[in-house]
């Protein structure tokens, strides 16, 4: 077992517990699967457990943390600080009454809350969180992420277009619309990714951001920004919550479902959530390293460090921003993401290029690059949102005017005593 | 291929429809084809039942009409049944109503302002802002009258009762602070990108449109008419204080939204001129509960937050109105929704829905 680097009680990496244990499997003399069988059932457990404990507990921080936000105290009867409330609201989703309406395709109606939250857990099979922590190292990770991500869209589609409800169909609608403009940007996110690093392994990517010292957040300032914002389109939070805008469409494609059915959209979206988290700390926030501090802190810890950071941030603009529309927020990708992300890539191949062919050294080079892709970023978007025409401010008026400024009135006050 | 548009109904049970009232758009796409209001589902026969009612009974009704603006819906009703009996009230009554419209008027367009940006898809935040400060106006609402949303508190010839001795140094510190606070919205909503990207350009009305169909109130005045019957027909003690009228240059939700913040800061201030001139005297005239006015027929309008608020009564000289119309401005500022919002998506009809700012229970009545 190549996964054996220390005791087994290190645990700065838990890959060394499973790895012994393994060997110690291995050891008894039972079939050669039976090893790689019990560490993938150990890492989906562990994998499971994770997002179901980081669920209950963010339901609770979320809503503490609004309420805050909105200058209200937010859940605190049940249990000590209102810690038990996650805890009591699933038992009120897992009892209430699952009504399935009359006219819906009952096949696809019942299948999409069941399959739901497969693809967002999916995705950390291919996320290192620590060195050894990690299901399955695939040589297509990037790939494999993107393809899995849009799966989930897929599944709400199925339950908008099932449910038989104008309001569920109109979110469908929406939500395969922005899966079709902001696919391409993930895409072309994590390409520039592939492009810098020269693999598609997560556990490549991690290695390159700790050889190297250097997270690709910097190196790449336009694609992180890109592929949260194309995160954030994917998980229907505010500001993009457009396929569940409740003030437009009431729940959009969840509107008929009830009971745990609803709960399993609501935990996917979570999990969808986390899972967005995680895909950025481990691209572009150097994963479970921390510039070498990963020698003395759990590696594991400071990845899930990273990650409800990251959350956090999907959490605060919930609570502070107002809703776009799907045209203006389809637009933003089409016409002003999709040109810079090209760009981007091929500034980012050239950079490649030159630092191959002339062999330079990394010390040198990559902090050059930095610089050059920061300013470009900045000159770009600027750049390209004057040729479309936004001027950085947000325009006159900015008060109403009053008549006293204005100087004229327009109606002819009424002789008195007309009763 | 053939097509036929999408009918959808938005409402009568809806997150944004603020009550029971039903949108039916007719949708290609997401883009507004026909829109058409179903107005009704609240309806309580409030005008039919007020002729069986005598007229000091009939003042809980209007705290039922428009329930945002409650003490207003009194003033309104009082006053016409002022003007049918012939009677003025006393000095400190008017002033005192004064207080408590404005106080209304910022209560009621807090939460006009919220729940609009609430439907420009904000996630609650600025309603619960505008919660802090309409929460300490009822909290006054409740010294002076022990009721929070159903005031009746005015009464024909003044108010009911006088206003108890920490109510003044109470709205003396609430008017102290609402100017931060109104910059705080500010900041809140006229900074906000979305929300301009959502509002501007959006349900435009033009200053003609919103003449012929009657349109009133910060609608109107969004749309570039200085209408405001506090000044063209002053009642209570509006003659004696300055203020001014905003007014919009587009016609468009933003507009509106901007006359209402502006307004909250007028409000203000005709509260400090109000607090400083209120004089001393008794606060109502002691008429009889029981009251004959003379045959004959009057109407009573004001300046509700939401438009123009006016009471038709007829009199046959019995102890009730021989008729009772209410001239509600949410019915009537609706009217024009179908104008302002065919042509564009369903989010955009929210929003314009939200800038209208209608109370359903005035609406249907």
């Amino acid at each position: 077992m190549e996964h054996l680097l220390a005791e087994w009680y290190d645990i700065r990496d838990l890959g060394n517990a499973v790895g012994h244990f393994l060997t110690w499997v291995d050891d008894r003399g039972g079939p050669s699967w039976l090893p790689y069988f019990v560490s993938g059932i150990i890492g989906v457990v562990a994998i499971l457990l994770w997002a179901v404990l980081s669920q209950l507990g963010f339901v609770w921080i979320e809503r503490r943390l609004i309420g805050r936000i909105q200058v209200r105290l937010g859940p605190n009867r049940v249990g000590p600080f209102g810690l038990l409330q996650p805890l009591a609201d699933a038992l009120k989703v897992l009892t209430k009454e699952m009504i399935t309406p009359a006219n819906v395709d009952r096949l696809l109606f019942w299948g999409a809350p069941a399959v739901v939250v497969m693809p967002a857990l999916v995705v950390f099979a291919v996320l290192p969180f620590g060195e050894h922590m990690q299901l399955t190292d695939l040589s297509v990770g990037l790939l494999f992420v993107i393809a899995v991500g849009s799966v989930n869209s897929l599944i709400v589609f199925t339950a908008g277009w099932s449910s038989s409800n104008k309001y569920s169909l109109l979110g469908a609608m929406r939500t395969i619309a922005m899966l079709i403009s902001y696919e391409l940007i993930q895409v072309l996110a994590l390409l520039a990714v592939a492009v810098y690093t020269n693999t598609m392994r997560m556990g490549g990517v991690v290695a390159w951001q700790d050889h190297y010292n250097v997270w690709l957040i910097f190196l790449q300032p336009l694609p992180v920004f890109a592929y949260a914002l194309a995160g954030a389109v994917e998980i229907n939070r505010t500001p993009t919550d457009i396929a569940e805008a409740e003030s437009e469409i009431v729940a959009g494609y969840h509107t008929e479902y009830g009971g745990i059915r609803w709960g399993m959209f609501q935990v996917a979206e979570y999990i969808a959530g986390f899972a967005i988290a995680a895909i950025v700390a481990t691209v572009y926030l150097g994963g479970w390293t921390l510039f070498g501090l990963e020698e003395w802190v759990p590696g594991w810890l400071i990845f899930l460090g990273k990650v409800y950071t990251y959350f956090f941030l999907f959490i605060w603009l919930r609570g502070t921003l107002p809703r776009l529309r799907i045209d203006q927020l389809m637009g933003f990708a089409w016409k002003y993401l999709l040109p810079l992300m090209l760009v981007n890539i091929l500034v980012s191949g050239f950079e490649v290029l030159i630092w191959q062919e002339k062999d330079l050294s990394a010390g040198v080079v990559l902090p050059i690059f930095a610089i050059v892709n920061a300013g470009l970023t900045v000159a770009m978007m600027v750049g390209w949102a004057r040729v479309m025409g936004h001027t950085g401010s947000i325009g006159e008026p900015r008060r109403a005017q009053l008549i006293s400024d204005v100087g004229g009135v327009y109606y002819e006050p009424l002789p008195g005593g007309r009763a | 291929m053939q097509t036929e548009p999408l009918i959808v109904n938005i409402g009568p049970q809806h997150p944004s429809t603020h009550g029971v009232f039903r949108l039916k758009l007719s949708l290609d796409g997401e883009r507004i084809l026909d829109a058409d209001m179903v107005v009704g589902y609240l309806h309580r026969s409030m005008e039919k039942l007020a002729e069986e009612r005598s007229y000091t009974q009939n003042i809980p009704f209007t705290d039922r009409t428009d329930y945002l603006a409650a003490m207003t819906g009194n003033l309104a009703y009082c006053l016409a049944v002022e003007k049918l009996l012939g009677v003025e009230p006393p000095p400190r009554a008017q002033w005192l109503r004064v207080i408590m419209a404005e106080l209304q008027r910022i209560a009621s367009h807090a939460m006009a302002i919220g729940t609009f940006i609430n439907d420009c898809g904000a996630w609650q935040t600025p309603l619960m802002y505008m919660f802090r400060e309409r929460e300490k106006i009822l909290d006054l609402f409740e010294m002076a009258c022990g009721a929070r949303l159903t005031t009746n508190y005015m009464r024909i010839g003044g108010v009911s009762r006088d206003i108890p001795a920490e109510f003044m140094p109470r709205a003396t510190a609430l008017v102290k602070e609402l100017p931060d606070r109104i910059r705080e919205y500010e900041g809140m909503g006229l900074g906000n990108e979305i929300v301009v990207a959502r509002a501007r350009g959006i349900g435009v009305l033009t200053a003609e449109q919103a003449i012929n169909s009657s349109v009133t109130g910060p609608m109107l005045r969004g749309s570039g008419v200085a209408w405001d019957i506090r000044k063209a027909d002053p009642y209570a003690a509006y003659d004696k204080v300055q203020f001014d009228i905003p007014v919009g240059t587009a016609g468009d939700c933003y507009d509106r939204f901007l006359v209402r913040l502006e307004e909250l800061r007028q409000s203000t201030r005709i509260l400090e001129q109000a607090l400083e001139a209120l004089p001393e005297g008794p606060v109502n005239l002691d008429l009889p509960l029981a009251i004959r006015p003379p045959v004959g027929e009057s109407y009573g309008r004001i300046e509700s937050p939401r438009g123009e608020l006016g009471f038709y009564i007829i009199s046959d000289g019995g102890p009730s109105p021989y008729r009772f119309h209410i001239r509600a401005p949410s019915l009537i500022n609706l009217t024009s929704l179908k104008e302002m919002s065919v042509g564009l998506t369903v989010a955009d009809a929210i929003v314009v829905l939200g800038s209208v700012d209608i109370v359903v229970g005035e609406l249907d009545r």
